[in-house]
């Protein structure tokens, strides 16, 4: 250990992967920042994972390619990793580890604030209920997102997730107020082009202004994506309790960050769970995602948006699965209909929104919306039956009520399910195409609608 | 005395501290300068292993590590209904006082309001005998809970030589005073009990009364008594959350703890939002006025989501004492048990099952085993009861997988989500052929007594038809329903209407989200009168064709949502509609 100038250095024992030990450490601190510094003056950074009997086990964020033992010192900042935070952040990129990319200076710090967040207090936590409308008909009428809520969409390699989260984020908008919106976009380990679409998209629409890039490309360290999503969401949080704002937060991919905490975990020896994945992969994905949300008295909402490719589309794959089980529903794209041309692609039947029920209705939306969309579900779920029935007894083995199911379900693809990626529908149209629908079922099929929303909206073919 | 030794070691929330030769095994310890509450949960020499209940970032080798005396022990008495508490009994109320938006860390408080002043009404006198688990006076907690004082039950027993008068006080009062063998012991309104020793009773009865939940597939088809214990398994999106908020809410329990473990914070809130405003449908009280909320939320410390569940049945357990029916529901045990994992992978322990501790059957044992009604400690006699309820979230909704097939060893209420279910929006997404409940004997005579002697045979016949269905279903799937004579089609039917109109039922609906034992009945009945009516009318020639597209079917399906449970009478009339128009049909086949 040597001391220059009050900071104390410390000599590298071992390299593993992604992790140095250090040696002859006195007064580390768990979690604290470290600095790594090479031989040619290059400066790492990393974060301690253990610490003890003179050692400190820390993992390097940009990798450890091309550190030596012998040419190799460590640092100890005294700090946790702290992200810097003002107003001006907004229309700045940054790289994965928060540092700018844009060629602009660091923007002047209003605060300087820990990226791994606190839990928030359930008990002040103020319940989401204010329905976003995102103008895209499947979200708005059958999957509805509100503000605070987390709602991840669980998509497949090709398939056309990019463009339904981009177009919620040029899109989304709470009927009848004009409050101050951002957003924070978060790209992990996706492939350039991805995100060069997103950052075009917000562009075109004007939204760039208002809006935060965090940038860890496919050709950036892997292990920085442990990063990027906490540096993404200090400043969300930051817009959205300390300015107020209500704040959209698109993460993708989070299956890349999935691996970057396998990759650590595995350098660490750790015993795995599921498919090599640490046991606490759960615990460690509900500190991202559970900084979603509102809280009382404060103005502004975290909404997440994350996305995530399930390998090989299987949803039971422990990142969907542990997924799933935090966040409050999820959009999921389908294969089929995908390869049919549909946009969005979403496979209603598995998707759910667990904070509809909340957001929709009298006095947001409308009162039927809740009973119309039930409704809507069990017809296409019908329908699915009637099809799978039909590829084996053929269309001829059917009864006539079958048949109008069948219709049900084309109709709701094309009709409903299918739009531009720039159409903008309201909630009314959206409701309105939903009736349309339900008016190709006899009534007496209709079970699941109030018999005065029937007499009000329902037309009969 | 207590120990006091330095960190050596830390990695999340595991600490290692040297110099701890006098810590006992699960004895609480301040850990750092910060004071974190920690617990010993190994020793080896002078060398004891910690886990820490709140974030060690920013903790250091060398902070000193000092020991409690005391396990891990909650505080019982007045003022613990309604409070939401963190995985060791902080109110989180009074954290967000010191702390704000989010939860900080070394704080101390009490879990309830010392100075707050109660009503104290004695029920014993100065030389009366008590012992422990006595009762010695009453105070009104809530409107709905009248709350006994109780001698703790490590108490030694002896005669009552001082008790105060009629009249308010607050805890931190000496209440009464016994005295034995010369020893005098003063009594407060609380007392503390270590989490993980269940609290002791007298004896232990056959659980023969069901639990009611208002929840038709559940009280109908898969019952759970009072005392018994229920599990809950279902990959995500199944509604486990939505079925235990609903046993929450209409539970026909006095007490309700809820136990958020490792789950959503929105969740946590949303029964905080949602109690205060429900109304008891016996006693048309506010819900919050019974329940007890315990929340350790999925980004909260792990450890201390692995104590949240030990907290909440010994909270559980000590309402029970007083001779309450306490329903104590746990959201989700797999969390918990993946906490187990977690520490016993820190602790470098060999590991079972991918990757949990070996001991994680035993730990689930004990307990499913806190459940139970009982005849309580001391005088005089009360009986109580806490029903146990589990989720389980298996990985990729896998149940074979270790939670859910260890759970399933020591219950006696398998309630098996369904994924194919909730994607049809059928819900609750019960699963009525892979359910089973083992109490359906033992409570039979209950409903038999209470609302009709004839309900375990309908029960059995509506389950007949949802069983042929089943096996019906894969002639369907190969051939199509045309190839089934018209019999097994009204089978097909019937079960049909049996989903609709019984199985599923809309929480969020006004009307159906609670219904009453009696209307279940009538429902069940009605359903399996039209199953018989239709077979006799086929027998006659009746066709199919007309048999369905009677009016009655839809009445019928909607009479969940459209009866109230103070409009029994219409569902009598519904029974006579479908007598008669069963009639007319065949009137029609005669005319022709």
């Amino acid at each position: 250990m040597s001391a220059e100038g009050g900071v104390q250095y410390s000599k590298i024992a071992e390299i593993k992967g992604p992790l140095v030990v250090v040696d002859d450490v006195s007064n580390a601190a768990f979690d604290e920042l470290v600095e790594i510094e090479t031989n040619e003056g290059e400066r790492r950074l990393g974060k301690v994972l253990e610490v003890g009997n003179g050692k400190a086990i820390v993992q390097v964020f940009e990798g450890t390619t091309g550190l030596s033992i012998s040419g190799t010192n460590a640092k100890f900042v005294g700090k946790v990793m702290e992200m810097p935070v003002s107003r001006e952040v907004l229309g700045r990129v940054f790289d994965g580890l928060g540092r700018p990319k844009d060629g602009l200076p660091d923007p002047i710090a209003d605060q300087f604030i820990d990226i791994n967040g606190e839990p928030m207090n359930p008990e002040q936590r103020e319940y989401p209920k204010d329905f976003i409308q995102t103008g895209v008909s499947v979200i708005d009428g059958m999957i509805t997102l509100v503000r605070g809520q987390k709602l991840p969409i669980f998509s497949g390699s090709g398939m056309s997730h990019n463009l339904v989260a981009a177009q919620i984020a040029r899109q989304a908008s709470v009927i009848g107020k004009q409050d101050d919106f951002a957003v924070v976009f978060a790209a992990i380990g996706v492939q350039y082009s991805e995100a060069e679409y997103f950052r075009r998209s917000l562009e075109e629409s004007g939204a760039l202004k208002r809006s935060v890039l965090f940038l860890n490309t496919a050709d950036d360290p892997a292990i920085e994506r442990i990063i990027t999503p906490r540096v993404a969401l200090t400043v969300a949080e930051y817009l959205a309790f300390e300015l107020g704002m209500h704040v959209l937060v698109i993460l993708t991919d989070m299956t890349n960050y999935a691996e970057a905490l396998r990759e650590i975990s595995a350098a660490r020896e750790e015993v795995p769970g599921r498919k090599g994945y640490p046991g606490y992969l759960y615990t460690d994905l509900s500190t991202i995602y559970e900084r979603a949300g509102k809280l009382n008295g404060k103005k502004g909402s975290v909404t997440q948006v994350p996305i995530l490719s399930m390998p090989s589309d299987d949803i039971t794959h422990p990142i969907p699965d542990l997924t799933g089980y935090i966040t409050e529903g999820q959009v999921v794209l389908g294969r089929d209909l995908f390869r049919q041309g549909v946009y969005p692609p979403v496979n209603i039947l598995m998707s759910l929104s667990r904070l509809m029920k909340d957001g929709i209705g009298e006095g947001s939306t409308r009162a039927d919306h809740g009973e119309v969309s039930n409704q809507v579900y069990d017809a296409y779920s019908r329908a699915q039956e009637v099809r799978a029935l039909a590829g084996i007894v053929g269309k001829a083995g059917l009864t006539e009520i079958d048949l109008k199911y069948m219709d049900v379900g084309d109709a709701f693809e094309k009709e409903f399910l299918s739009q531009a990626t720039d159409e903008n529908r309201t909630i009314e149209e959206t409701l309105g195409i939903l009736w349309k629908i339900v008016s190709k079922l006899p009534k007496n099929e209709i079970t699941k609608i109030k018999d005065k929303y029937i007499d009000q909206y329902y037309k009969e073919q | 005395m207590a120990a006091q030794g330095r960190i050596v070691w830390v990695s999340g929330p595991a600490v290692r501290a040297d110099g701890m030769s006098d810590a006992k095994m699960y004895e609480t310890v301040t850990v750092g300068n910060s004071k974190l509450v920690g617990e010993v949960i190994r020793l080896t020499g002078d060398v004891a292993f910690i886990q820490v209940y709140e974030s060690t970032s920013g903790l250091k080798p060398g902070e000193p590590v000092i020991g409690t005396g005391n396990p891990l022990s909650v505080l019982l008495g007045p003022g613990i209904i309604g409070q939401i508490y963190d995985g060791i009994q902080r109110p989180l109320k009074e954290l967000s006082k010191a702390s704000g938006s989010y939860i900080g860390r070394g704080i101390t408080t009490t879990p309830v309001d010392m100075t707050k002043q109660y009503h104290f009404i004695p029920t014993v006198n100065v030389g009366d005998e008590v012992s422990a688990g006595s009762v010695i006076g009453t105070v009104q907690e809530t409107d709905l809970i009248e709350h006994s004082i109780m001698v703790p039950p490590d108490h030694k027993g002896g005669k009552i030589t001082n008790i105060v008068s009629e009249g308010d006080y607050n805890l931190e009062t000496e209440m009464a005073t016994t005295e034995k063998d010369g020893q005098s012991v003063p009594l407060k309104m609380f007392h503390k009990w270590p989490v993980r020793k269940p609290r002791p009773f007298l004896k232990r009865y056959d659980p023969t009364v069901p639990l009611l939940t208002g929840q038709r597939v559940i009280d109908t088809f898969f019952p759970i008594a009072k005392g018994g214990t229920g599990s809950i398994p279902g990959a995500f999106g199944t509604g486990k959350t939505v079925t235990l908020h609903q046993i929450a809410k209409w539970a026909d329990s006095q007490v309700v703890v809820y136990i958020g473990c490792g789950e959503r914070g929105n969740e946590m809130t949303e029964v905080l939002v949602e109690f205060p405003e429900l109304k008891d449908p016996r006693t048309g009280k506010p819900l919050m006025d019974r329940t007890v909320l315990v929340a350790n939320t999925s980004n909260m410390p792990v450890a201390a989501r692995e104590a949240s569940i030990y907290t909440g049945v010994t909270i559980a357990e000590y309402y029970r004492d007083m001779g309450k029916d306490v329903v104590l529901v746990a959201d989700s045990t797999s969390r918990w048990a993946e906490s187990l994992r977690e520490m016993s992978g820190r602790l470098e322990e060999m590991p079972a099952e991918e990757g949990y501790p070996s001991y994680l059957a035993s730990r689930l044992a004990e307990f499913y085993e806190r459940a139970g009604r009982v005849r309580a400690s001391g005088s005089p006699d009360r009986d109580g009861s806490v029903t146990l309820v589990g989720a389980v979230s298996p990985s990729g909704g896998d149940f074979t997988e270790p939670v859910t097939t260890h759970t399933m060893r020591f219950i006696k209420t398998f309630w098996a989500l369904d994924a194919k279910l909730a994607y049809s929006r059928h819900y609750p997404s019960i699963n009525w052929m892979n359910s089973y409940s083992g109490y359906l004997a033992d409570i039979a005579k209950w409903w038999g007594e209470n609302i009709n002697e004839d309900w375990l045979s309908l029960r059995s016949e509506a389950y007949g038809v949802l069983q042929r269905e089943d096996t019906l279903k894969e002639i369907v799937r190969l051939l199509g329903p045309e190839a089934l004579p018209d019999e097994e089609k009204l089978i097909l039917e019937v079960a049909r209407m049996v989903k609709i109109g019984l199985l599923q039922q809309n929480s969020f609906d006004e009307v159906d989200t609670y219904c009453s034992p009696e209307k279940q009945y009538k429902l069940l009945k009605l359903l399996v009168d039209f199953y018989k009516r239709g077979q006799q009318a086929l027998k006659e020639g009746t066709e199919l064709a007309d048999i369905r597209a009677m009016p009655i079917v839809g009445s019928m399906l909607k009479a969940r949502m459209d009866v109230k449970d103070d409009e029994m009478p219409k569902l009598d009339q519904l029974e006579v509609d479908m007598q008669e128009q069963f009639k007319s049909i065949a009137g029609v086949k005669v005319q022709n």
